[in-house]
């Protein structure tokens, strides 16, 4: 199984988040990056699947010369090697990333095979376009499926599960296939150190495809405004347990 | 509009996207198989003998050609997992592009200037869309539903799918859960690090079970392995809108946050009255959260039983 997942760099999610004075970006100068989370379980993902079946991992991000931290990252817990679609930092539309991850792949193809399978996170954890995975797929013209929790392969086939509101959904899809996972699909492994000492020497393949502008363009971001709350305070400790339940009363629930 | 829907009845995403698009002009609304209800100037029904269970490719391929076959301006769905799924096929088949989770459409003469949401809704964007057919999908509780009546006129459509479509259709489907499930409970009971070990959710299980709700999560309980990650409410997990969210021993991250903010009462309990849950609470008991449950299920039973 020769296998590729594509990852994103965003800031680490939880932290504040403060934008730059044009309101173009988000200000990085003290935040910590991270593999999008859905990504993260992509990569632990296809490194399992690495594991049970042999094969490689491709790791490969489209973003500034700082998303070498997060390939070196998925290279420490278990990817072979790493691409990095090199950008100036500025925010790429799905259509033009999409391009460029398709381009990459077809050119990595000609030259080392086919890759098996693509993993994708169901979405970035920053921009959210819910897009990038399922344009890569048409333009390859292989299956694809979105919102994945478990993988099986069985022999040339992938089987998918998804979750649906109180049940489970199943595919099939034929390999070669992509397919973009969800957080919960595992718990993902930490490096350890000497696996991160050898990550740092892992050679990267670097280049820097150029791009069209599309026809979604981001023109500014904004705070949304702070939930203006004045929260009824009910009580201290289990005394307040009556007033919680004239609560309920209230809003019908009993 | 695309409507998703279930047995023919829209969901509620559906009608709330129906709200926004009917800001924009008129609307025709387009399913998969029969819906009761729609859109009053038209309705479009999508037939074709492939749709057996959800096929996203085939939806998106089959909305594609409906769009080919006369003049759209532009193509709306819900930003559900399926609305964004099936809206980003019909993007990468026709070559346009996709904004996802709107808020806010303000049309111009050639182009929409639009809000959308990032970081699941803690960040928003304000973005231009050109193209020569605008896709969007809205963003879930942004806007209130659209009234919709029973649909008439009705026109079928049968698009022309091609077998090998089938390969991305769901073959098989099982229901884990028989009835109340994380977004449709009315009530949300839901634990974060302060419940403390996988047993201490058992009150706030019986707790949900005497309210007719559901039990719900933080991310930290998930990675430590207490629940399920199906049981997780937040941006990469499970997004709820519940009467009401019992925020339990929750300090409430903002990635938290977004996933449970369209509650329309949520009531933190929590012994540091300085967590965010708290302070952005519409209610909230401060304490230690295992007594005060105690105390409040053997208070239901007692106004139950009396």
């Amino acid at each position: 199984m020769r296998v590729l997942v594509c990852v994103k760099r965003v800031p680490a999610p939880g932290a504040r988040i403060v934008l730059t004075e044009d309101a173009r970006a988000v200000d990085a100068r003290h935040l910590s990056f991270t593999v999008s989370p859905h990504e993260e379980c992509a990569v632990e993902e296809a490194v399992r699947i690495k594991e049970r079946q042999g094969g490689s991992v491709v790791v490969m991000t489209l973003g500034p010369a700082e998303a070498e931290e997060q390939l070196r990252y998925a290279v420490s817990v278990g990817a072979d090697t790493a691409v990095l679609l090199q950008t100036d930092g500025s925010d790429w539309d799905p259509e033009a990333t999409a391009a460029a991850i398709a381009d990459r792949v077809s050119a990595l193809e000609e030259r080392d095979g086919r890759f098996d399978l693509i993993l994708f996170g169901n979405e970035s954890a920053d921009a959210g376009g819910y897009q990038v995975g399922i344009r890569v797929a048409h333009a390859l013209g292989r299956p694809v499926v979105s919102g994945i929790k478990g993988i099986e392969i069985d022999d040339d086939t992938a089987v998918a599960r998804r979750e649906a509101d109180g049940g489970v959904e199943i595919y099939r899809v034929g390999l070669p296939a992509v397919i973009s996972v969800k957080e919960g699909i595992n718990l993902p492994r930490y490096p350890t150190l000497p696996s991160r000492l050898a990550a740092k020497k892992a050679e990267l393949d670097v280049d820097e495809p150029s791009t069209l502008p599309g026809g979604l363009v981001m023109t500014r971001l904004v705070t949304p405004p702070e939930v203006a709350s004045s929260t009824a305070i009910l009580g201290n400790g289990p005394e307040a347990a009556p007033a919680v339940v004239d609560l309920f009363e209230e809003l019908g629930l009993l | 509009m695309f409507l998703e829907h279930e047995s023919g009845v829209p969901l509620e995403t559906s009608l709330q996207a129906f709200g926004l698009a009917a800001g924009l002009g008129e609307v025709r609304s387009v399913t998969i198989g029969p819906s009761s209800v729609g859109s009053t100037s038209g309705h479009v029904q999508i037939e074709h003998p492939l749709f057996t269970d959800y096929a996203p490719e085939a939806t998106g391929e089959a909305l594609s050609q409906l769009i080919g076959s006369r003049s759209t301006r532009a193509l709306l769905a819900a930003g559900t997992e399926r609305g964004n799924e099936v809206m980003a096929h019909v993007a990468a088949i026709l070559g346009l592009p996709l904004a996802a989770n709107v808020t806010e459409i303000r049309p111009t003469d050639d182009h929409w200037d639009l809000t959308r949401i990032r970081w699941g809704g803690s960040l928003l964007e304000e973005a231009t869309l050109t193209a020569p057919v605008m896709l969007a999908t809205v963003a879930p509780h942004a806007v209130p539903p659209a009234s919709v009546g029973p649909v008439a006129p009705v026109e079928t459509f049968v698009p022309e799918l091609t077998d090998d479509l089938a390969r991305t259709r769901v073959v098989e489907r099982t229901t884990v859960s028989e009835g109340i499930t994380l977004t449709t409970a009315p009530v949300v009971v839901s634990g974060g690090r302060g419940v403390g070990s996988p047993e201490g959710f058992g009150i706030l299980e019986e707790l949900a079970g005497l309210l007719s709700g559901a039990v719900g999560c933080s991310r930290v309980v998930t990675n430590n392995g207490w629940r399920p990650h199906s049981d997780q409410v937040g941006q990469t997990g499970t997004r709820v809108a519940p009467n009401l969210y019992i925020a339990c021993g929750i300090s409430g991250a903002i990635q938290h946050w977004v996933g449970m903010m369209a509650s329309k009462n949520v009531l933190a309990i929590n012994n540091d009255p300085e967590a965010p849950m708290v302070t952005k609470a519409d209610y909230a008991v401060i304490g230690d959260l295992h007594p005060i449950l105690e105390a409040v299920v053997a208070e239901v039973e007692r106004r139950k039983g009396a």
